[in-house]
């Protein structure tokens, strides 16, 4: 029953990497970032099945920061929502696995994202409706701290607190990067932990490249009750290949051909 | 050469001559090419983050300070995300400011349906005051921001990031009206944007089979100029429009217009029909929503 988080984490970054380096280029450092806490909810937490993927009553994962699709779809091949050769497919014509997250293609994937700021207040509604059905659903939902400086979140937050949506846990992958440089350069956020506190919500902070962590963490959440959940993810941009990881916000979109590839997979394996 | 160096080139020298020139941008300076007026100009260059309503209020009240505010941003995130503040903060207020707009329709290619705006046209037509321009190649840019940075009503511009192929020659000067960019008088082709190459292309494919089209460069979506489009349509009664957007509140339902009022005669639209966007490259795209100038060589002999 309880996965290896660790092993997981390290499938699902190889599958990531071959997934965006078989159209030669794309948004890698942000998808790398969220492998961890991705691999905690679908290896652990969620309440999901993989052969019924619209099961009633079952936990939704919104990505408001939709451009970390690949990652999102190599957890979802690697848990088996679909066949791990349909990643090679990604931003081709036609395709079902677009560079943004969209859930009228991919099956698994519970909300349409890309415009950075939306998907936040979709998963406060889906929160909303989970109250209505009493179906205990848990609803969550990622967003990226460059993200965080769309009004809409902040919208967002007031009014989830206001509805005092416990079974609501938000994550903001902190990894300091945007897509022109540092968020602390372009446009600071201050604060983030007091920041969420103050707009209402039971705040946590930790090592979001560990999943153990990520984890332990989403388990005392959900049984904290009367506020909605901020777990701060403190991470690193392109986490888990040190290429990536040096690359900063160049990071952001870039080129993985056959020979970074081969070299990537093989640092995570030698790991 | 590439839309965004030639922005950035541009931008750099009417900062340099002009100090009431600002640039804005929302985390994307890097893509759009705008990131290197940054150190040159420190004061006079703003990143607002992902942050794009409020970019657009801060524009509009560095305008009403006698500053002239450039703001850059993908296409979707230039109009509809903002739409209520350039309606109300920079329109409805009379403080006009330069919007622009990059990778405009099929043009965002791999970013996909949320980034691929068709819409943003109609969006910006029906802002009252509002001129749209439609870049064609980076030379006719090089030659219209410098003019257009000047305009007394805001302005919308759309123009690819990376390169397109030339339609312009050396020497080009840019006139806020259409361009004749070929003679004919068997059918008038009016396009904007990318489609200008794609109609001029399909002009060629005709020419092999003896038909001898018009193709207008309209430039402005608006205001349109109507003289050089009613002129060419009463000598050739046919009527092909092509733009990279939805046909629904974009050029061809212009022109529709203004041939109802002043001439009317059948016309075929080439452009998205109430489809949205996807992933895909330019060519892919081109043909997914049928584009090609095969399909423009096609509506041309149904008329
Ligand atoms: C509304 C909106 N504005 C701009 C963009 C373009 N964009 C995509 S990702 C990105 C940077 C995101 O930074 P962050 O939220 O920190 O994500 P991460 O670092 O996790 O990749 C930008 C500006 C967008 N997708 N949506
Ligand atoms: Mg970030």
């Amino acid at each position: 029953m309880s996965e290896n988080l660790k092993c997981a984490a390290k499938e699902i970054r190889k599958l990531t990497i071959n997934c965006i380096s078989s159209i030669g280029a794309g948004h890698i450092g942000g998808s790398m970032s969220i492998v961890d806490v991705l691999t905690a909810l679908y290896c652990s937490e969620m309440n999901i099945d993989p052969q019924d993927p619209k099961k009633e009553g079952r936990d939704r994962l919104v990505v408001s920061k939709g451009h970390a699709g690949p990652a999102v779809y190599a957890t979802l091949a690697y848990k088996g929502y679909f066949d791990k050769d349909e990643l090679m497919t990604l931003n081709r014509y036609g395709t079902n696995l677009p560079s943004h997250c969209d859930m009228n293609k991919t099956i698994g994937v519970d909300m349409t994202t890309g415009s950075l700021g939306q998907g936040i207040s979709c998963a406060v509604g889906m929160a909303l409706a989970s109250k209505i059905k009493q179906d205990n659903a848990t609803i969550y939902c990622i967003i990226g701290d460059g993200e965080s400086q769309e009004g809409q979140v902040w919208e967002a937050a007031m009014f989830a607190s206001h509805k005092k949506l416990d079974n609501l846990i938000l994550f903001l992958d902190k990894n300091n990067l945007q897509l022109d440089g540092y968020t602390k350069d372009v446009a600071d956020c201050g604060n983030d932990a007091l920041k969420w506190i103050a707009n209402g919500f039971e705040v946590y902070s930790i090592n979001g490249n560990d999943p153990y962590l990520c984890k332990e963490t989403i388990k005392k959440a959900k049984v904290s009750n009367g506020k909605p959940h901020m777990i701060i993810l403190n991470t690193v941009k392109g986490s888990g290949v040190k290429y990536f990881e040096d690359a900063k916000e160049n990071s952001h979109s870039m080129p993985i051909n056959e020979e970074i590839r081969v070299k990537s997979i093989a640092e995570l394996d030698g790991e | 050469m590439e839309f965004r160096k030639i922005l950035c080139s541009v931008l750099d020298k009417l900062m340099e001559q002009d100090e009431r020139i600002c640039v804005l941008d929302a985390d994307l300076s890097k893509p759009n090419g705008t990131a290197k007026l940054y150190e040159k100009y420190p004061k006079r260059t703003f990143n607002a983050g992902i942050a794009e309503a409020n970019m657009i209020g801060v524009a509009a009240g560095l305008k009403a300070y006698g500053m002239i505010p450039v703001v850059v941003t993908f296409t979707p995130f230039a109009t509809r995300r903002v739409y209520d503040q350039i309606a109300v903060s920079v329109a409805y207020a009379k403080l006009p400011i330069i919007i622009i707009g990059t990778d405009p329709g099929i043009t965002a290619e791999l970013n996909g349906g949320t980034h691929m705006s068709f819409e943003d046209v109609a969006l910006m037509r029906a802002i009252p005051t509002m001129k749209i321009y439609d870049a064609v190649d980076p030379r006719q840019l090089e030659s219209a921001l410098p003019k257009l940075i000047y305009s007394e009503q805001p302005v919308y511009i759309r123009m690819p990031r990376k390169e397109r192929p030339d339609v312009f020659d050396e020497g080009y000067i840019f006139e806020e009206k259409a361009d004749i960019v070929k003679e004919g008088t068997d059918a008038s082709i009016i396009a904007t944007g990318t489609m200008v190459y794609e109609a001029m292309e399909a002009a060629k494919q005709l020419e092999l089979e003896n038909i001898n089209v018009e193709v207008i460069s309209v430039n402005m979506i608006k205001p349109l100029d109507e003289k050089t489009i009613l002129d060419s349509v009463k000598k050739t009664n046919k009527v092909v429009v092509c733009e990279n957007n939805n046909l629904i509140g974009g050029l061809y339902e212009a022109i529709c217009r203004l041939l109802i009022e002043n001439h009317p005669v059948k016309v075929e639209g080439i452009g998205v029909k109430d489809q949205f966007g996807q992933v895909g490259k330019y060519s892919d795209l081109l043909k997914a929503y049928n584009m090609t100038p095969k399909d423009i060589v096609e509506a041309i002999k149904k008329q």
